[in-house]
């Protein structure tokens, strides 16, 4: 075999691999999708969604949980939103190139590179502790705004970047102040870039376990949180509990849990997208 | 008016910066402060030599070695999983596959990054464990082995997906060269643009290193509450993160030894995943200028 069909076959080999590999990596996402389509589709119904918690895995239900969730989706909006954005214009519009402008820059990537538990940690003595808010709905957000913000962040400034400068050069050609220009030109054209990026961090923050069992959220809560300072659990720390039970039932219970989990996830990840191609288009 | 107007604007818009510097801090001297309390108890000495972590028990051994060697066993198997694949992908989907079969598979790949941590630990406990099993018989129900293959498969999108971006961003003239001169794409790929994408490669495995000894739901849920020294995959170990789930499930004492053996562990873990961003953020910067 001479040379130039080595290569060519090398570069054969190559190809299939690679298909290979990246089908392998498709492949996982299904069964496993699949798999816990098995185990735990027959097990959602309405009693499912509405039940309290329960010792016999055949009664109980995810309602504290789901509702815990959605207390701390919401809390976890309003703190981590405006915060997240306002910072995201300050480095991008404001900020000069100082000292101070490099140390945010550096500061903010290596947030987002510090494991979840950290923030727990963090939660913990914080907020549980030193604010003495206990381990309620209103600690765990704060301490998932933490943990999202960088995030938030880096979206916010991606997003602002992409506007073309011809429109904040006509709007101060009309005589708008810096702040205008933002509020009345910037935003509006890259809302659909932050809303994106807001979302993805959302869709994580659903999704979190550690940060919160350090916080001291429950497994076990008889009654969904009534206001802010009420102890709670989510979704995920629910799934956790069931499935360290040793009763199949409970893995069972698991299984379903986690396919309302992966809807919301992947709910909150196809918006995400949604918006993200329809924004891209705006600027063809 | 107006001006002052603007001023207050643009103050409050870097109080919501500085937010992000006080997280920092706050980190820090949380972490800081809990240690220096347990290391006034515990010393520092046998914090790094002792071969036992049982602050649990009745007789305590504080010895970090054995959770450091659970995160670092877990976090090798899942490299030693993804950064194959991974990188093959990237190569792959930048340098071989058509636009259209790119641009429906990254985002489909990048669903796998998606997933909550959770629903990996259940799929590491109740689907690969047994499967294991089938292969290795003597494989235990919790162990360090199946937690990392699946932590591997959940930081495949981190390496390809971030290598990928590295390979797309050398300017297609040294493709072109290379071409020109008779080279395959394999030889283009290997021996042009993955040189040339060389820093943006490192950083997407120091990222996805850094995201596997954070990582804590799969390990808690899989790799078993046994802090052990050992690098045997097969039997349960504990990692630092599972460790500090385990005492947070549990009723510890505020202000207790126990209680502050947490933050102890939390530093350990805080200093290595921050002397990889960092390192990882320098490499970026510098690749930046490269291109600019």
């Amino acid at each position: 075999m001479n040379n130039l069909r080595k290569n060519r076959l090398k570069d054969q080999l190559f190809k299939y691999w690679g298909i290979f590999c990246t089908i392998i990596g498709l492949v996982l996402l299904v069964v496993f999708i699949g798999d816990i389509l098995i185990d735990g589709l027959l097990r959602i119904d309405w009693e499912f969604i509405t039940n309290l918690p329960s010792r016999k895995p055949e009664k109980s239900g995810i309602y504290t949980a789901l509702m815990g969730s959605i207390w701390i989706l919401f809390f976890t909006t309003i703190i981590a939103f405006p915060m997240g954005v306002a910072a995201g214009i300050y480095l991008e519009e404001y900020s000069k190139k100082n000292k101070l402008a490099g140390l945010l820059e550096i500061n903010i990537s290596n947030l987002a590179g510090v494991p979840s538990i950290i923030y727990g940690l963090l939660g913990l003595e914080v907020f549980v502790r030193i604010m003495n808010l206990g381990a309620s709905v209103l600690a765990g957000s704060l301490t998932l705004s933490l943990l999202i913000l960088p995030i938030v962040i880096v979206a916010t400034r991606e997003a602002i970047k992409a506007v073309p400068s011809s429109i904040k050069d006509a709007s101060y050609a009309l005589g708008a102040s810096k702040w205008q220009t933002i509020w009345h030109q910037i935003l509006p054209a890259s809302g659909g870039g932050i809303l994106t990026g807001v979302i993805l961090a959302l869709s994580r923050a659903v999704g979190e376990t550690a940060p919160l069992i350090v916080v001291g959220a429950l497994a076990y809560v008889p009654f969904a949180p009534e206001n802010p300072m009420d102890e709670f659990s989510v979704l995920p720390i629910q799934i956790f509990n069931w499935i360290s039970r040793p009763q199949h039932g409970f893995i069972e219970n698991a299984a379903a849990a986690i396919i309302i989990l992966l809807l919301i996830t992947f709910i909150m990840n196809g918006i995400a997208v949604y918006f993200r191609n329809k924004w891209q288009k705006k600027w063809k | 008016m107006r001006k002052i107007k603007e001023l207050i604007i643009e103050k409050s818009l870097l109080s919501s910066a500085l937010v992000t510097i006080a997280v920092t801090i706050g980190i820090i001297l949380v972490l800081s402060i809990e240690a220096f309390r347990f290391f006034s108890e515990v010393s520092i000495y046998d914090f790094f030599t002792d071969t036992q972590w049982t602050p649990l028990f009745t007789e305590k051994h504080f010895g970090i070695l054995p959770l450091l060697s659970g995160t670092l066993l877990t976090s090798f198997i899942a490299i030693a999983f993804a950064l194959p694949i991974g990188l093959s992908i990237s190569i792959y989907l930048s340098e071989y596959a058509p636009k259209s079969f790119r641009k429906s598979v990254k985002p489909l790949l990048e669903l796998l990054a998606a997933v909550p941590t959770v629903v990996y630990g259940f799929f590491a406990l109740v689907v690969v464990t047994p499967f294991l099993q089938e292969i290795i018989p003597n494989l235990s129900g919790f162990n360090s082995l199946s937690a990392g293959i699946v932590m591997g498969i959940m930081i495949i999108p981190y390496i390809s997906s971030l290598s990928e971006d590295a390979l797309h961003a050398v300017p297609d003239s040294l493709r072109e060269a290379s071409y020109g001169m008779g080279s395959t794409k394999f030889q283009t790929a290997f021996k042009v643009i993955v040189p040339a994408a060389s820093s943006g490669i490192i950083v997407s495995i120091i990222l996805a290193i850094s995201r596997a000894i954070g990582e804590t739901m799969i390990v808690a849920i899989a790799a078993g509450q046994q802090p052990r020294l050992t690098f045997d995959p097969t039997v349960p170990i504990e990692t630092i993160t599972a460790y500090i789930v385990q005492v947070s499930l549990g009723d510890v004492q505020h202000g207790s030894l126990e209680y502050r053996t947490i933050f102890a562990a939390g530093i350990t873990l805080f200093v290595f995943t921050f002397l990889l961003n960092t390192l990882s953020y320098r490499i970026r910067k510098k690749f930046q200028e490269k291109y600019e």
